[in-house]
């Protein structure tokens, strides 16, 4: 068991920023215009793991402490309907693209 | 606990890049969702502490299959045609829950504002969520054609004053040995000033520019996201952040080249300086009958298709696609050919082919064929404007000058299904109509090609 330490003042994590940076650059840079959309969608729903943020204030809540409550678990509703949605509506959309590719009879 | 960590962390660099990938695309979104799953276990696992009662894993998992399972209803609920409508409003609810968090962390016991970095980093996640939040809910209205108030350089100017505003306060907050206001205000004012900010940043936003604005929205909540990942110190929240932002600005700046603009030209809203008036008179443009249509793609064997928006709003790609099966069957090869930014957001044109069951390698990026457009017989413009205009490489006063076009005009036969003499999207006249090789069949394009399909029928 380790652990991970991020403190922006350290060099450190700086170091971690600007390497994945160009690392997201680098894996997504040669996408075929027919991916735009699904990988918009796919990122999207990336993006709605800030809910692990709510889900640390939830559960650290005190139970009197309802203000805390309400907001974090109205930030891990919103953000597992992007999250959820967001991959679901990527499996949709890609399914129709795999289908095409099968039923190509001609051309 | 760190282990899972580094595994999903892995697995989401290597789920997009498998989504980057057309015969491995599925199973990279699968692969990102897995691992995004193994994070949140971790998480959960290790935010448990000695005051969480059960009372809070109960909550937590309801509304965990709360989202899920609404995600689900409106993922499979909505039509193909109504997608960007849909990414656009879920990535609203990740702005609007950044906005949330932050919010939350002062109110909670999170920050207080005494460290300068993190209240920083704080501030800023809020502001780019709400600037993601209210812009992509201001962009859901507009693509699902809800009538906006109209915008224009008044909208921009208040936009500006806006963030001259916002930087001011965070200067004034962070300058001065003593803050001016509590933490907690001070937070609060700015998340409202940038709600107010979205809106007036996007409503002049439209048209033709959707999919760079769609895509640099995106890019903001990946941002916010990895600004949280910062404060919560959790890394698969950094990284994850960093790819979406990663991802989305990628394709801000493609889809802007596609345009041969730049992003300041299209945040500023303004296309430079349209020459208004010259609109194409009636006269100049030869009208073609459905019947007619027909004939001519009867006789031709290649023949290109180039959609466009018009094709989205009428919903034709089901009738394109019966369309392509009849002249498959007589003999003739069919093309498509998509221009990177035709319709609303990157990648539009692909999805509702896709939905119609076009073949996918029936379908052609526009680099790909544009050096030998003449060998096309007849090319069928469905509900594009811009995209095919000469102008933008034959006349250097026009305002989409430069702009990568479909060289349509190039093939021995135009055919521009329009509804109406309406201009594109930048508002310049389009040299293709009045050329001797085009001609237009006017009406919805989804009646037109019922008509045509009727004919083709008949032959």
């Amino acid at each position: 068991m380790f652990d991970l330490h991020y403190q922006l003042t350290s060099i450190d994590g700086l170091f971690i920023l600007a390497l994945s940076l160009l690392l997201g650059f680098e894996v997504i840079k040669n996408v075929p215009a027919v991916l735009h959309t699904p990988l918009m969608s796919g990122s999207n729903a990336i993006s709605g793991i800030i809910l692990f943020g709510g889900i640390t204030q939830l559960l650290g809540a005190a139970v009197g402490d309802i203000l805390t409550i309400v907001l974090s678990s109205a930030a891990v509703l919103l953000g597992t309907i992007n999250l959820a949605g967001g991959f679901f509506v990527t499996h949709r959309m890609l399914g129709m693209f795999r289908k095409t590719r099968h039923r190509d009879p001609r051309t | 606990m760190g282990i899972l960590y580094l595994l999903s962390t892995i697995g989401l660099v290597q789920g997009l890049k498998f989504m980057g990938d057309p015969a491995r695309a599925r199973m990279g979104n699968a692969v990102a969702a897995f691992s995004v799953l193994l994070a949140m276990g971790a998480g959960i696992w290790s935010s448990i502490l000695p005051a969480t009662g059960t009372v809070h894993l109960v909550l937590l998992g309801l509304l965990l299959v709360a989202g899920t399972v609404l995600g689900r209803v409106w993922s499979y609920r909505v039509a193909m045609t109504a997608m960007p409508q849909l990414v656009s409003l879920f990535n609203a609810l990740g702005g609007l829950s950044a906005v949330l968090l932050g919010l939350n962390m002062v109110h909670g016991k999170g920050v207080d504002g005494s460290s300068m970095m993190s209240s920083v980093v704080l501030i800023l996640g809020v502001v780019f969520g709400g600037v993601a939040f209210t812009g992509s809910i201001v962009a859901y209205l507009k693509l699902d054609g809800r009538k906006l108030p109209p915008a224009g350089r008044l909208h921009r100017t208040v936009a500006r004053v806006l963030l001259v505003v916002q930087c001011v306060l965070l200067l004034a907050h962070l300058l001065p040995p003593q803050p001016l206001f509590p933490f907690g205000q001070l937070l609060t004012t700015l998340a409202l000033i940038a709600l107010l900010y979205g809106v007036f940043l996007t409503l002049p936003i439209g048209g033709a520019d959707m999919p760079v604005l769609i895509a640099l929205l995106n890019a903001l909540t990946g941002v916010a996201t990895l600004l949280a990942g910062l404060l919560f110190k959790d890394p698969v929240m950094l990284i994850g952040g960093i790819l979406v932002g990663a991802t989305g600005l990628l394709l801000t700046m493609q889809m802007s080249k596609a345009m041969n603009r730049t992003l300041r030209s299209v945040l500023a809203g303004s296309i430079k300086g349209a020459r208004g008036g010259a609109a194409v008179a009636e006269e100049e443009v030869r009208p073609i009958s459905a019947v007619e249509t027909a004939s001519l793609l009867a006789f031709g064997k290649h023949i290109a298709i180039v959609p466009g928006y018009g094709m989205a709003v009428s919903q034709a790609q089901q009738s394109v696609y019966e369309m392509q099966g009849l002249l498959q069957r007589l003999g003739a090869g069919v093309h498509y050919i998509i221009h990177p930014v035709a319709g609303r957001m990157p990648g539009h044109m692909n999805v509702l082919l896709a939905e119609a069951n076009v073949p996918y390698a029936s379908i052609h990026p526009m680099e790909e064929v544009n050096d030998h457009m003449e060998r096309y017989d007849v090319v069928l413009v469905i509900g594009a404007n811009d995209v095919v205009n000469p102008a933008a490489e034959s006349d250097p006063a026009s305002s989409i000058h430069g702009m990568p076009i479909i060289r349509a005009y190039k093939a021995k036969q135009v055919v521009v299904l329009k509804r109406g003499m309406a201009k594109g999207y930048s508002g310049e006249r389009n040299l293709l109509f009045e050329r001797q090789n085009c001609r237009v069949l006017f009406g919805d394009a989804k009646t037109s090609l019922q008509a045509v399909i009727d004919e083709l029928k008949r032959i």
